[in-house]
């Protein structure tokens, strides 16, 4: 009897992360990513100089003031003297924060609306109106407004940093769910109609239980996309916040902070405005590229090709 | 046609009614009701006319139908008389900014001009930019030209306009002095002395949204001639023996530009949006920067006015993108 050889069976994220690698622009951008992650979270292991570190002898600080880059000060020093490439570490620890915790509010919530419109019919119209209503709100100036109304309040019940950072993350997210639900939908719509959800049921099981078990595991995949293109977004518009002085408070840099706090001397120090500038456009490209490459990577009609 | 149309209208007021609901309750329920800041420097009359206008001792309900009152139907009471020199409004109380003391509709018709001028000349030439890419990437999918479309897109989403807006004040305004840095909303345009300083002020706010817009229009243009290129009546255009021009300029543009001209459409307030940011920049004293200005002062009838005229505009133009989608696809009309 000859045995019959069976291939291992491979495992999905084997074959995700197979096709992944073939997108040349992803790769760069994950590599890319990495490296940027490791100068923001380790970086400062290495770097410890305080990014709010001002010199208490005023003479000494005045000699510290918008120094060029020297090996104390590899990027120099900003008008008070403290040290910038601390800042930008520091900075893109907050941007990166905030682009993260927003994703995940916005993907809560546009997950949640999506699978309740998509699973129960009777919702399905009213949740749907509720997203084309989001749709169509101005978000830039409706969140502008929400900062310049609610920070102060929160600042006073939270303080300064973390009253900004959980505003900041709660209207980002608030405000950017609609494409997640809308997809989130779409999907659901179509697995409820597949096999496996008519096998789930007709043996009993709770709507609850079909949509944890069976239908969440199976949108994972355009929900990851929209997540990596969310965490964009999300730092995006922290930055355009804190440009528009809307922001983190001046101790607590962000890049967009540092980009804000930079044209003041736009024509003296421009590498001022250079080094946030371009750490949120690196960032965001790749946050994309890979957006890119994952949405590639986890459409099954081109995987294999 | 004219069915459809009205019925896209009569679902875009509840929209717009709602939307007014939000930015009303967002502001009325913030810390501080508005009505007991409003500043000391407002003449006690006024003060009394606009707290009996907006009902300041009544329940929510009842101040958010007379807001609506306001902007619904005294203001454009106003805008007649000043059109046809009536006098319907019979001195109604107007919305009035705190900071200026003068109507807030007065400074937003002086400072609409500013951003339309800039704002729509540079989605005129992002368009202008994107359709040629997105056409030509489509058509030779995978070419260098394509990888370096897909490029210029991605940067285009990525690079924020703050950080380009700056750069390029840096090089081409501050380093090679081409251009002024600040913009002149004082310029009227008389003869070609003030039209080249119109052209020189405008080259690098509208260089900078156009880019922005032209990476997204561009990837929509790109994927839409795609989507075309596979149909059967071009394979059956070719067998007719037509020329690739005539099969790509006529037979696939016209049915791919169908999409495209509801996505420029729709992308309108968004373009909206990127002008708050892009005045800002370039001190040009548009509505954007206006709402800056009021954000920054606390003047809140101002600021509920802009962010509404951005919902109406919104609102507007999705209304314009569903209409035209009905003329051009005849199909969508019977859904």
């Amino acid at each position: 009897m000859t045995e019959l050889k069976l291939a291992r069976p491979r495992s999905q994220w084997a074959d995700v992360w197979a096709q992944f690698r073939h997108h040349k622009g992803a790769m760069a951008a994950l590599v890319l990513l990495i490296v940027l992650m490791v100068f923001v979270l380790i970086g400062p292991l290495v770097w410890r100089t305080d990014p709010n570190f001002i010199e208490p002898n005023t003479a000494k600080m005045f000699k510290l003031r918008n120094l060029g880059p020297s090996w104390a000060h590899p990027l120099g020093t900003d008008q008070l003297g403290r040290d910038m490439l601390a800042r930008m570490m520091f900075g893109g620890r907050i941007s990166l924060a905030v682009g993260a915790v927003a994703m995940m509010v916005a993907l809560f919530i546009g997950t949640t609306i999506g699978v309740l419109a998509g699973y129960f019919r009777r919702l399905d119209s009213w949740l749907m109106r509720l997203t084309d209503l989001f749709l169509a709100l101005p978000l830039l100036p409706l969140l502008l407004v929400m900062m310049f109304l609610f920070r102060d309040a929160i600042s006073g019940v939270l303080g300064p940093r973390l009253g900004t950072f959980i505003l900041i993350v709660t209207a980002i997210g608030v405000t950017s769910w609609m494409q997640a639900a809308r997809v989130v939908r779409g999907e659901v719509l179509a697995l409820k109609e597949r096999e496996f959800v008519l096998a789930a049921k007709s043996i009993g099981t709770p709507a609850r239980r079909i949509i944890l078990r069976h239908i969440l595991t199976n949108v994972l995949s355009p929900v990851l996309v929209a997540a990596t293109l969310g965490i964009a977004a999300a730092i995006i518009t922290e930055s355009v916040l804190s440009f528009l002085g809307l922001g983190f408070p001046p101790d607590f840099p962000t890049w967009g902070r540092l980009l804000f706090d930079g044209i003041d001397s736009i024509r003296t120090y421009p590498e001022r405005i250079v080094w946030p500038g371009i750490a949120i456009s690196l960032t965001v490209l790749a946050v994309n590229y890979i957006g890119d490459g994952l949405r590639d990577a986890l459409d099954p009609r081109i995987r294999g090709r | 046609m004219l069915t459809y149309t009205l019925r896209r209208l009569l679902t875009a007021i509840p929209t717009l009614l709602l939307i007014s609901l939000v930015i009303f309750l967002l502001v009325d329920l913030a810390p501080g009701s508005p009505l007991s800041e409003i500043p000391l420097t407002v003449p006690p009359e006024v003060r009394e006319k606009m707290m009996k206008a907006l009902g300041a001792d009544q329940p929510v309900m009842v101040r958010y139908v007379l807001w609506l009152k306001q902007f619904f139907w005294v203001e454009p009471q106003y805008l007649i008389d000043g059109w046809f020199g009536t006098d319907f409004a019979q001195g109604a109380q107007r919305i009035i900014s705190w900071q200026s003391k003068v109507p807030a509709f007065q400074i937003i018709g002086e400072r609409l001009p500013q951003t339309l001028t800039v704002v729509g000349t540079a989605y005129l030439v992002g368009i202008l930019i994107a359709l040629p890419i997105g056409i030509y990437s489509a058509y030779r999918q995978y070419s260098w030209f394509d990888q370096a479309g897909t490029f210029f897109a991605m940067a285009g989403f990525s690079v924020p306009t703050f950080f380009t807006g700056n750069v390029l004040i840096m090089i081409f305004a501050v380093k090679l002095g081409w251009f002024p840095t600040i913009y002149d909303t004082q310029l009227r345009v008389t003869d070609w002395a003030s039209f080249y300083k119109m052209i020189m002020q405008m080259a690098l706010p509208v260089t900078v949204l156009a880019l922005f817009n032209a990476a997204e229009i561009s990837r929509y243009t790109r994927s839409s001639v795609l989507e075309n290129l596979n149909q059967d009546y071009v394979r059956t255009a070719r067998a007719k023996g037509m020329g690739e021009r005539t099969v790509l300029l006529k037979h696939v543009l016209r049915n791919s530009l169908i999409p495209v001209v509801t996505v420029i459409a729709l992308g309108m307030p968004t373009v909206f949006g990127g002008a708050i940011v892009t005045e800002n920049i370039f001190k040009i004293n548009g509505i954007g920067a206006a709402l800056i200005g009021a954000i920054h002062v606390s003047d809140l009838p101002l600021i509920q006015t802009i962010t509404f005229i951005f919902a109406v505009l919104i609102v507007l133009f999705n209304l314009i993108a569903d209409i035209l989608y009905g003329i051009l696809d005849p199909r969508i009309r019977y859904d």
